[in-house]
C-alpha cells in the first residue's frame, strides 16, 4: 500500500471521505514506511500501536459521520511537543526519559481534530542547531542526495526530522517549531513546505521552551495547501499562554488558490548577500518574474538593518535560552547526576546533561546577562531588534508581502559546518529577521539546484497576515510546478 | 571586550556547568570567536531606539487568583529523578 504514503495531505483526507480507504490502513501504510526508513533516523520514538488505536478510533468516528477536519490523517510530531504519556527528549540527554503527563496545546488541538500520532521527530538539542547534528540521538540524514553521488546531506534544523520525514512519505504532515529558521530552513532543504505563523498564533504551552520571546510552532507539509490545513488546526487562543494571541483563526485554505494580481511584493535588495550561489538568485529571479506574470507588482525595497539580524539573535535567543534551561536542575524531573554537594550536583548533572551547542548557548547566555555586561550587550541586542522591526513596519508602507530566499545554500554535507559556529548560524540569514519582528513567514521548494537538490523561496508577512502568505506561495508553487521527490536510497 | 579564561570559569560557575579544566582554554577561543563577530552590533545608532522585549503588542492577561489545577503530587513528582511518598529528594543543604 505504498501509493497511499504518496497522497498529499488533503488527497488522504479526500480519500478518507470517499471510503476510498481506512485511517488504519493509511496508518498502516505509513507504519510500514517509517519501518522501512530507519536509516534516515527521522522518528526517534515510533508509536504504532497507539496510532494504530488512533486510527481505528478515527475510522469509527468517520462510520458515525463525526470526522474532524484532520481525522485519520496520519502525522508526525517533533520531540519539542510534550506528549502526555509518550517520552518527549528535546533529543537531549537530560530528558532523555522524560514522560510528560500532559499534553502540548498544539498536538491537544491536531488529536481534536482527529490526526494520528505516527511517533516522535528527531531535532537538533533543544532546538539549538540548523543541521540536526546537535541531536543526542544522532544526525537526520536528508533523504535527498546531491545527483551521483552518496555523500549524506543534513536535512537542516533544528526541525530536520520533522522535514525529512515529510519529504521521504513517512508522514502526511508534521508539526515543527521556529526559533530563528527551524521550519523555513530544513523545509527548504528537503524541498517541502513550512510555515512559521505570527508569534502568537500557536500557543507555546507544552512546546520545551528554547527563546520564549522568538518560539513559534508551525507545519511543515508537501505542499500549500496542506500547510494551510495543518495550521487551521493548530492554531488558535490559549489562555495557558500568555502570549497566545486572542483573535479568530481564518480557515487559511481559502486564500490558497486566490488571485494574487495587484499585491505589492517587495525584493529586500539587502537579501543579496556575499557569496550566494548564481542559482539562489536565479531561483529568487523566477520567482519575481512569476508573481510579475500572475499580476503582481514588484517594488525593490531596503531593510537597511538586515545584516545586524543574526548578532542581535545571538544575544536574545541565548539569553532567554540560559534563563529557560535553568530549570533542569536534576531535582524535580530529567537526569541527575551525584556531587558532594549540591553545587556540584548541579554542575554535574548539566555537565553531562547538555550538548557543546547548548552549553555553549547557555555560557553566552550568561554572559551577556551577567553584571556589567547587560546593557553594553542584552540591551544593544534588544534595541537593534527594534530597528529589524522598524525596517519591516516601514517596508508594509510600501507591500503587501516580501519575496526572498529561505537559505543561502542548498542541503550540505553532515559534517561540513560543524567546527565553525559562525559558519553554521550564518544558515539562518534570511529567515530570522521574521522571528525578531514576530512576523510569519512561509518557505516552498521552487527548483532544483545543479546537483538536483532542491532550493526554497521564502514568503514573509504582515502581522497575522498569513492569508497573503499562503496566497503568494500558491501563486509560485502553481508557476514553479515543483514535482520532484528523492529518488528511495534508504 | 575580550573574554578571557578566569571569565569563562566564572560564567560556567554562574551557569552552573561543571567545565573541566582542559575545556577552558577551547571554549574561550570559541566564545570570543563569537563575542567578536557580535560586536558589529556597536555599529548601529539605536539612540532613542525602545529596547523590544516583545512583538505582542497587547498587555499581558490577568485572570482570577484561583487554584485552576493541582491536586495530583504523584503526577508533579512523577519524573522526580528521586522522590519519597510524593516529595522531591534533593540533597541536604542545610547544616
Amino acid at each position: 500500500m505504498s501509493a497511499l504514503t504518496k497522497l498529499t495531505l488533503k488527497g488522504a483526507i479526500d480519500g478518507l471521505a470517499a471510503k476510498d480507504f481506512t485511517s488504519v490502513e493509511l496508518t498502516k501504510a505509513h507504519i510500514d514506511a517509517i519501518e522501512g526508513a530507519r536509516g534516515l533516523n527521522a522518528y526517534i520514538l515510533e508509536t504504532p500501536e497507539q496510532a494504530l488505536d488512533m486510527a481505528a478510533a478515527s475510522d469509527a468516528r468517520r462510520a458515525k459521520g463525526e470526522a474532524g477536519p484532520l481525522d485519520g490523517a496520519p502525522l508526525g510530531v517533533k520531540d519539542l511537543f510534550c506528549t502526555k504519556g509518550v517520552r518527549t527528549t528535546a533529543c537531549s540527554k537530560i530528558l532523555e526519559n522524560f514522560v510528560p503527563a500532559y499534553e502540548s496545546t498544539v498536538t491537544s488541538n491536531l488529536w481534536r481534530d482527529g490526526a494520528v500520532m505516527l511517533g516522535k521527530l528527531n531535532l537538533d538539542q533543544f532546538a539549538m542547531g540548523s543541521s540536526n547534528e546537535t541531536s543526542y540521538f544522532g544526525p537526520v540524514t536528508n533523504p535527498w542526495r546531491a545527483k551521483d553521488s552518496n555523500k549524506a546531506l543534513t536535512p537542516g534544523g533544528s526541525s530536520g526530522g520533522s522535514a525529512a520525514a515529510v519529504a521521504a512519505d513517512l508522514c502526511l504532515g508534521a508539526t515543527a517549531t521556529d526559533t530563528g529558521g527551524s521550519i523555513r530552513q530544513p523545509a527548504a532543504f528537503t524541498g517541502t513546505v513550512g510555515i512559521k505563523p505570527t508569534y502568537g498564533r500557536c500557543s507555546r504551552w507544552g512546546v520545551v521552551a528554547f527563546a520564549s520571546s522568538l518560539d513559534q510552532a508551525g507545519p511543515i507539509a508537501k505542499t500549500v495547501e496542506d500547510a494551510a490545513l495543518l495550521l487551521n488546526s493548530m492554531s488558535g487562543h490559549d489562555e495557558k499562554d500568555s502570549t497566545s494571541l486572542d483573535v479568530p483563526t481564518p480557515d487559511f485554505t481559502q486564500f490558497v488558490g486566490k488571485s494574487v494580481k495587484g499585491l505589492r511584493i517587495g525584493v529586500p535588495k539587502e537579501y543579496r548577500v556575499d557569496g550566494m550561489p548564481a542559482e539562489i538568485q536565479k531561483l529568487w529571479d523566477d520567482g519575481v518574474a512569476w508573481l510579475k506574470e500572475a499580476g503582481c507588482e514588484i517594488v525593490e525595497i531596503s531593510l537597511p538593518h538586515t545584516k545586524y539580524a543574526l548578532p542581535a539573535y545571538y544575544i536574545v535567543a541565548p539569553a532567554e535560552a540560559s534563563s529557560n534551561l535553568a530549570r533542569y536542575d536534576g531535582m524535580r524531573y530529567g537526569l541527575r547526576e551525584e556531587g558532594a554537594n549540591l553545587a556540584e550536583i548541579y554542575e554535574n548533572t548539566r555537565a553531562s546533561g547538555f550538548g557543546d551547542e547548548v552549553k555553549r548557548r547557555i555560557l553566552i547566555g550568561t554572559y551577556v546577562l551577567s553584571a556589567g555586561y547587560y546593557d553594553a550587550y542584552y540591551l544593544k541586542a534588544l534595541k537593534v531588534r527594534r530597528r529589524i522591526a522598524e525596517d519591516f513596519d516601514n517596508a508594509w508602507t510600501k507591500v503587501d508581502a516580501i519575496l526572498t530566499p529561505t537559505a543561502p545554500s542548498a542541503a550540505f554535507g553532515l559534517g561540513e559546518n560543524s567546527s565553525d559556529p559562525i559558519a553554521m548560524y550564518l544558515n539562518d540569514v534570511f529567515t530570522v529577521t521574521t522571528n525578531l519582528a514576530g512576523l510569519p513567514g512561509l518557505s516552498l521548494p521552487a527548483g532544483l539546484d545543479a546537483n538536483g537538490l532542491p532550493l526554497g523561496l521564502q514568503i514573509i508577512g504582515k502581522p497575522l497576515d498569513e492569508g497573503t502568505v499562503f496566497s503568494v506561495a500558491g501563486a509560485i508553487e502553481k508557476a514553479a510546478g515543483f514535482t520532484a521527490k528523492a529518488d528511495k536510497w534508504w | 571586550m575580550a573574554i578571557d579564561a578566569a571569565t569563562v570559569r566564572k560564567v560556567a560557575r554562574l551557569a552552573r556547568i561543571a567545565e573541566p579544566e582542559e575545556r577552558i582554554e577551547a571554549l574561550t577561543q570559541e566564545l570570543n570567536g563569537i563575542m567578536t563577530w557580535i560586536e558589529q552590533l556597536a555599529e548601529v545608532d539605536t539612540d532613542g531606539a525602545e529596547p523590544l522585549t516583545s512583538v505582542v503588542a497587547a498587555g499581558l492577561p490577568l485572570r482570577e487568583d484561583v487554584v485552576t489545577m493541582g491536586g495530583e503530587p504523584q503526577v508533579v513528582t512523577g519524573n522526580a529523578p528521586k522522590s519519597v511518598s510524593n516529595f522531591f529528594v534533593v540533597p541536604k543543604v542545610v547544616e
